[in-house]
């Protein structure tokens, strides 16, 4: 086709850059820069001098975070706790997955926008309303008080790493479900009637149908829970305290409290690498695409 | 499909969607509670909070800060997004895998690394931390988002009428304007509103990049160790989770059609 075909080509490689350009620009500039300058800052020796200037490479923040065995084991505790926390929200949320798909019928649509409204609500607030609810003199004490159950307040309910698990899971739920409800919703209805004329008892069904065909949604919804679980530090900041600290929560108090960057560069590299590592195992396990359809 | 215990899963879903409420339920009652401790029995039934709320200065400051912030990023992460949209669909050229990728590896990035990572930016270009730097964090971590909006949404509508545009004459500018963007509009409405609600809400990249000038996230967490303040928190808090629940209701209105 003549004309029209030709300068249509020439105009849209003409129009390529504008499109090209600002994105690849501003990614670059406030995404990869910003990591790779703390890439660089990692292997600065201290603070001292200007931060731009030219320094000499060291690996001695890593080699101290190496020998510092509390700064692993920190990563491992963060790590198990979202380990913890994946698991008890996929398990906690398959059930309501499994009912909205196959028991909720018509209002489906309505449960499921039912679920998601606390998770569109503010983040910190939800948090806050657990901390509010778990303190010393909060609402579930002081429930329990009125009611008589108890008479002395129950001091561990705040504070501590299992406050910081129950937040994260209760965080989690809703999010969790959307993977394993779009994996459910893909098995035909009929397979479950198959194996029903076949003398199946719904238990076996289930063991044999439903749980295997649903097992790329519970994946995605463990990893998509656990990877930015391990890298959390509100929470922890919010009701978890002293004791209930993340790997996070030391990253953000070298670049705040002790001031010491080019050490914390050296943590969040760290924590990036391990990221990095979980997202490629998950994306060979996984394929989100089919999911996301 | 008929199990044994047929009343189990519903019990199971409506006992969930109960503790889900729970909290925000408990949020909600103590913002009309005349007291301003945080526990049992309730002292009575007071609009004083939300009426405090409208003469706290700072408090307005914040969320009109939050708002500002929200506005901007979304706009800029919607005009960015629908970029690498369009060049996703419809374009084929080297390095395309990469750009796709570099627009959505902000997802995976935990955001105190990110965070910590822009505070070493600024820092080291002596930009002082303002909205402006929140902003551009939030344009970041919202661009994802819109890529998976909008470009879903262009890659279902077929190629050829913007090809008969052009057989028709047009320039591929004009094409852009009249064709596509027209086409793919109602998703940038979406994608800017799930835009602006995931910036409103953020707090873990807003803590280090705010500055002096909170977002509501940042003056929430700052107020929190003043109990007497917690109250009038609350009862905005309240009225923006109204707001957000909103905003997300309309995105998805807007998305279905």
């Amino acid at each position: 086709m003549g004309e029209g075909q030709r300068r249509g080509g020439l105009d849209r490689r003409a129009t390529f850059p504008f499109l090209y350009l600002p994105p690849l620009l501003w990614l670059g500039f406030f995404f990869i820069v910003p990591l790779i300058l703390m890439l660089a800052f990692s292997f600065r020796a201290d603070m001292k001098g200007d931060l731009f200037a030219a320094f000499m490479p060291t690996l001695k923040q890593y080699a101290s975070l190496f020998a510092t065995g509390s700064y692993w084991r920190l990563l491992g505790i963060s790590a198990s706790m979202a380990f913890g926390v994946a698991c008890a929200a996929v398990v906690l949320s398959y059930p309501i997955a499994y009912f909205l798909a196959f028991r909720a019928g018509d209002r489906a649509g309505f449960y499921l926008v039912l679920l998601l409204v606390p998770f569109w609500t503010s983040y910190l607030l939800r948090v806050m309303a657990w901390k509010i609810m778990l303190g010393t003199e909060g609402v579930i004490n002081s429930f329990l008080i009125y009611v008589g159950l108890i008479q002395e307040p129950l001091g561990a309910l705040l504070y501590s790493r299992t406050a910081v698990i129950i937040t994260l899971i209760y965080v989690w739920i809703p999010f969790a479900t959307l993977p394993i409800l779009a994996a459910l919703q893909r098995i035909t209805p009929d397979l479950f009637e198959a194996a029903a004329d076949l003398g199946a008892p719904p238990l076996r069904q289930f063991t044999r149908i439903a749980l295997p065909l649903s097992m790329p949604g519970i994946l995605a919804a463990f990893f998509m829970v656990f990877i930015p679980t391990i890298g959390e530090y509100v929470t922890p900041l919010l009701v978890g305290g002293s004791r209930g600290s993340m790997y996070g929560n030391i990253i953000q108090d070298f670049f705040t409290k002790a001031a010491n960057w080019p050490f914390g560069s050296a943590m969040s590299m760290v924590m990036l690498a391990a990221t990095l590592i979980l997202v490629a195992v998950a994306t060979r396990l996984i394929k989100f695409r089919d999911l996301l359809q | 499909m008929k199990s044994g215990r047929p009343s189990l899963l519903p019990a199971y879903f409506f006992a969930l969607i109960g503790f889900l409420y729970l909290p925000i339920f408990v949020l909600f009652l103590f913002s009309i509670n005349s007291n301003t401790s945080f526990s049992f029995p309730l002292q009575g039934f007071s609009l004083t909070w939300y009426q405090q709320l409208f003469d706290s200065a700072p408090v307005l400051r914040a969320a009109r800060n939050s708002l500002f912030v929200a506005a901007g990023s979304s706009l800029a992460a919607t005009a960015l997004g629908t970029m690498v949209s369009i060049l996703a669909i419809r374009f084929q050229f080297r390095f395309k895998g990469l750009l796709i990728a570099l627009s959505v590896l902000p997802l995976i990035v935990p955001y105190i690394v990110l965070g910590v990572a822009l505070l070493l930016l600024f820092s080291v270009f002596h930009i002082d931390r303002s909205l402006w730097t929140v902003g551009i964090a939030h344009t970041v971590v919202a661009l994802p988002y819109v890529v998976l909006i909008v470009a879903s949404r262009l890659a279902g509508f077929n190629e050829n009428i913007e090809e008969a545009a052009m057989d028709l004459g047009a320039d591929y500018p004009t094409t852009l304007r009249r064709i596509v963007l027209p086409t793919i509009f109602p998703a940038m409405v979406s994608a800017a509103l799930t835009a602006f609600t995931v910036s409103f809400d953020e707090f873990a990249l807003a803590l280090f990049l705010a500055g002096t000038q909170p977002t509501f996230p940042v003056y929430l967490f700052s107020q929190l160790r003043f109990a007497n303040r917690l109250p009038v928190m609350i009862a905005l808090a309240v009225l923006l989770m109204i707001g957000t629940l909103t905003l997300v209701f309309a995105a998805e209105r807007i998305r279905r059609k």
